[in-house]
């Protein structure tokens, strides 16, 4: 099976290259995304039909790992002829000595044998994501470019190579989460890092150029931290088993680990990657904040945070997955671009589960696990809804996103869901929360309890006034055609209904995927949550979302008489224009507040970025002077 | 169980006479401040009785739905807390309830009314992160978020939390919708943005706003009480006439400051947060 799930989105990959018909590739597409959701589906029915035991395989690889060799090789020779290419030289410095340390390691290192893959509940629940909210995503794009390219003439029609770039995203996902040797996670891990360098450079502008090689200096810099761990397992610890360095727990391994997986979950100081990543088309911002790319660091700090609990390593990433948790939302809070927003608010978010998954006991864990889920889910949703936004609006700017409740109501709806998943009290986020800040009071970390306690604040007002601008009623001054396609619309509604069921059946999740998983990685049966507080919860979710809809039913009874709205000037009569003291007839505009001044991301940005900086320098000379904690 | 039943069904009935009753008291003791008469301590049901007779007239028909959610939601923070749940719960409920609340003022294009929703965000972001401090000070002195164990101490919490006291009590301003912090609305119209928040409100809607705010007086009562209360019976009245005097010197606060601007009000409770929240953590942290 595993082949499967690996070669089916890598051969329809090769499969756009040769089809140009736009009508057949979109069919292929949806075939394409369907057959990987029924593989994944018939995997993980196989496995959960073999006992849902943890699965090893193939202990003997050597042809592969000669193939991954040349495909390193392979991959280290584009990116000297991409940077070449567009002048750049710290991408060749760092593609070289990591492919070559890499490498140098295989071949002289003497290394017990052991399994390649592994499949468990942590796997199979990355697989779904992987599988789901990926293979959506690819529906979604079909419809989405054509849009695109209507909207955006001057950008050139590169559809099949994007189309090959996103699936060929997902085999390599699945190839990274499936893989347990660290020399195969590293091959697919580079393979991220360089994928999302060719689709954030998608549109071939000066700008898209830049961030992209932004983004892949950045991430190579990741890669070249897996592989000093990769040579320093090896040669020390005679071993490249990823549970291995969890059980034998040597910090500097796990120090150069974390890194990269920092830098792939773009945390500061690394966030500015991300940031840039939003010039290329929206899916291929979904698809790197949701499903893929980001989830791949922290599925990486996830794996290893049994071996972070209370030690120096643990305590420098939690400090920085904190620390990014709160100024990233603050940033968030300047930003009009609905883009930029969201972007921020991943940082963020990423930055609360690095930070559970630093401080590496079972309930932060469980937490980080559950806040993947939910950030997986309402980040597609949001950049889906977003991005079909501005194809009918041609604009992005949340201000112009004024009484779209009125305008393109369905989006309206999906974008609200979204937004509501993200911070607000039924969701799962507030369950996290409150396990995440249980837990970090547990762990005696003042810090981290005060960057949650400022941070959620300062989360809960950029969301607030996005969500409010949705639903400000408001008679519009021109009507819009919603041109989204109805793919689109069948992947957004997807996405809201898994929303939807998450939340109802949070309960049932908690106890049947996301248990599971907390047991395997700390071996133990205690329950995170007892049973009361799950129910509480249930009772709590169900009566928030039935108290509006009653409310609704009985608001309908009262008969009101519907009146304009009170502005101080004579309201003109339709609530949009008044009469000024002039006497002539002024138009009404409302605006979000952004403090651009206080928490602008030129005030912000640099001392954000010189402190974590100064932290993760620190922890480093710490962790190899051999500072023990 | 019966027991909780109980505190709840009390709180069901009787906060919102409590609510009102403390809001006649502040009115007559604002009055006399001023030299004053002030209205009779039933002023308030007057009011609302009067609100609730009034035309139904509206901007849209969404308000009243919204505005219907905000108080039922909050009821149910507020029964939580009587019921002996879990107190961040509580907490996080309380702030969606407001979140409705912003949405209902928001929820037409009116200029005033908007004003008054991004101060109340904003107001919600001064206040947030020392009401989550307040939580875990709990946490760390009784070991249990649960209102339940928190009132079972044999001794009150106030003693390992004072610094947490004294910034509930500054933040507790922007709850009670009191000067120097009343940015998004206040208990008088004459200010520079008319009445905020609920300046579209009018009638039935006005007086469910209103009844959904006596209640939360008596949610933030309600935890002030936790942070006096303890196993002993005398406790409880004492914690009572504490809660009592808290709510006289905020009012004594309304009368004697004039409202801030919106960076003063953030930044003033941010500091505060940190410097007596932060401080009494960090120290409850090391000694428990």
């Amino acid at each position: 099976m595993i082949p499967l799930l690996i070669g089916i989105p890598a051969a329809l990959a090769v499969l756009f290259q040769i089809i140009r018909n736009e009508k057949v590739r979109g069919y292929i597409v949806y075939a394409g995304a369907g057959i990987i959701m029924l593989t994944t589906v018939i995997f993980i029915g196989t496995w959960i039909g073999d006992g849902a035991q943890t699965w090893m395989f193939y202990p003997e690889t050597e042809m592969i790992d000669h193939l991954m060799t040349v495909g390193d090789i392979f991959l280290m020779c584009l990116i000297i002829y991409l940077s070449v290419k567009h002048g750049k030289v710290l991408p060749i410095i760092l593609s070289v000595a990591q492919t070559a340390l890499v490498i140098y390691t295989e071949f002289t290192a003497e290394v017990a044998e052991g399994p390649h893959m592994m499949v468990d509940w942590l796997t199979i629940l990355m697989c779904v994501i992987i599988a789901f909210i990926g293979g959506f995503i690819c529906i979604y794009t079909v419809g989405y470019m054509k849009g695109y390219h209507h909207h955006h003439k001057e950008v050139k029609d590169r559809q099949p190579f994007f189309f090959s770039m996103l699936f060929l995203f997902l085999a390599a996902m699945f190839g990274l989460v499936l893989s347990q040797n660290l020399v195969w996670i590293y091959f697919f891990w580079e393979i991220t890092s360089v994928i999302s360098f060719l689709m954030i450079g998608y549109t071939q502008s000066d700008e898209a150029v830049n961030n992209s090689f932004c983004a892949l200096w950045m991430n190579l810099l990741g890669g070249l931290g897996f592989a000093v761990a990769i040579a320093l397992m090896a040669q020390l610890h005679g071993t490249l088993q990823l549970l291995e360095v969890v059980n034998i727990g040597a910090l500097l391994p796990l120090m150069c680990l974390s890194l990269a997986g920092m830098t792939k979950s773009a945390q500061l100081p690394f966030s500015t990657w991300l940031l840039g990543a939003m010039v290329a088309p929206t899916p291929s911002s979904a698809l790197l904040h949701s499903a893929t790319m980001v989830k791949a660091g922290v599925y990486l700090l996830i794996r290893i945070s049994p071996a972070l609990e209370g030690n120096l390593v643990g305590i420098i990433v939690s400090s920085i997955g904190g620390f990014t948790f709160i100024m990233a939302s603050m940033m968030a809070i300047a930003q009009n671009d609905a883009k930029k927003v969201l972007a921020f608010s991943t940082i963020s978010n990423l930055g609360l589960i690095v930070a559970c998954s630093g401080i590496g006991v079972e309930e932060t864990v469980w937490a980080a696990v559950f806040l993947m889920v939910f950030h997986a889910v309402s980040k597609s949703m949001l950049f889906q809804s977003v991005g079909a936004t501005e194809n009918t609006l041609g604009s992005r700017d949340i201000e112009d996103m004024h009484g779209l409740i009125i305008r393109v109501p369905k989006l309206a709806y999906i974008m609200g869901i979204g937004i509501a998943g993200m911070y607000l009290a039924p969701f799962g986020m507030l369950i996290s929360k409150w396990l995440a800040l249980k837990a970090f009071v547990d762990s005696g970390n003042v810090i981290l309890v005060l960057c949650i306690a400022y941070g959620s604040a300062t989360t809960m007002f950029y969301w607030t006034k996005w969500l409010a601008k949705l639903l400000c009623y408001h008679i519009p001054r021109d009507t819009v055609k919603d041109v989204t396609r109805k793919d689109e619309y069948i992947s957004m509604s997807f996405h809201a209904i898994v929303m939807l069921l998450l939340c109802l059946f949070l309960p049932v999740v908690a106890i049947t995927v996301v248990n599971p998983i907390v047991r395997e990685l700390f071996g133990n049966t205690h329950d995170v949550l007892s049973m009361s507080v799950l129910t509480t919860m249930a009772i709590m979710l169900v009566s928030i979302f039935i108290v509006p809809v009653v409310m609704f039913f009985i608001s309908r009874r009262s008969h009101q008489e519907l009146v304009p709205i009170y502005m101080n000037g004579v309201n003109e009569g339709d609530n949009r224009f008044f009469t000024n003291s002039f006497g002539g007839k002024d138009h009404l505009y409302l605006s979000n507040w952004y403090l651009r001044f206080e928490f602008g991301r030129r005030h912000l940005r640099i001392p954000s970025i010189i402190v974590a900086t100064a932290v993760l320098v620190v922890g480093f000379c710490l962790v190899i002077g051999g500072v023990s904690w | 169980m019966v027991m909780k039943a109980i505190y709840v069904i009390l709180f069901l009935i009787f906060a919102p006479f409590i609510g009102g009753l403390l809001d006649g008291i502040d009115r007559i003791i604002s009055a006399r401040m001023q030299r004053r008469k002030g209205p009779s301590i039933f002023q308030p049901f007057y009011d609302l009785g009067k609100l609730f007779s009034k035309e139904m007239i509206a901007v849209n028909n969404v308000q009243l739905l919204l505005n219907l959610s905000y108080l039922v939601i909050l009821v149910i923070a507020g029964a939580m807390l009587f019921a002996g749940a879990d107190l961040l719960m509580v907490l996080f409920i309380l702030s969606t309830a407001d979140m409705f609340l912003i949405m209902a003022a928001s929820s037409d294009s009116s200029p005033y009314a908007n004003m008054g929703a991004s101060r109340e965000m904003m107001q919600m972001m001064a206040y947030e992160p020392l009401t989550l401090l307040v939580a875990v000070g709990f946490y760390l002195t009784t070991g249990s978020f649960h209102v339940g164990t928190i009132i079972q101490q044999p001794v009150s919490a106030v003693l390992w939390m004072p610094g947490l006291l004294v910034g509930f009590m500054f933040t507790a301003a922007i709850k009670f919708r009191k000067s120097p912090f009343d940015l998004s609305t206040s208990h008088h119209a004459h200010q520079e943005m008319v009445k905020g928040i609920t300046t579209e409100m009018s009638g039935t809607t006005l007086a469910i706003m209103n009844i959904a705010e006596y209640y939360e007086i008596v949610v933030i009562l309600g935890i002030f009480f936790l942070f006096f209360v303890n196993s002993t019976w005398w406790s409880w009245i004492v914690a009572l006439a504490i809660c009592f005097i808290v709510f006289l010197m905020e009012t004594l606060w309304d009368n004697i400051s004039a409202r801030l601007k919106w960076k003063t009000v953030l930044y003033g409770c941010w500091v505060v947060t940190l410097v007596a929240g932060g401080v009494n953590i960090l120290i409850l942290m090391l000694d428990k």
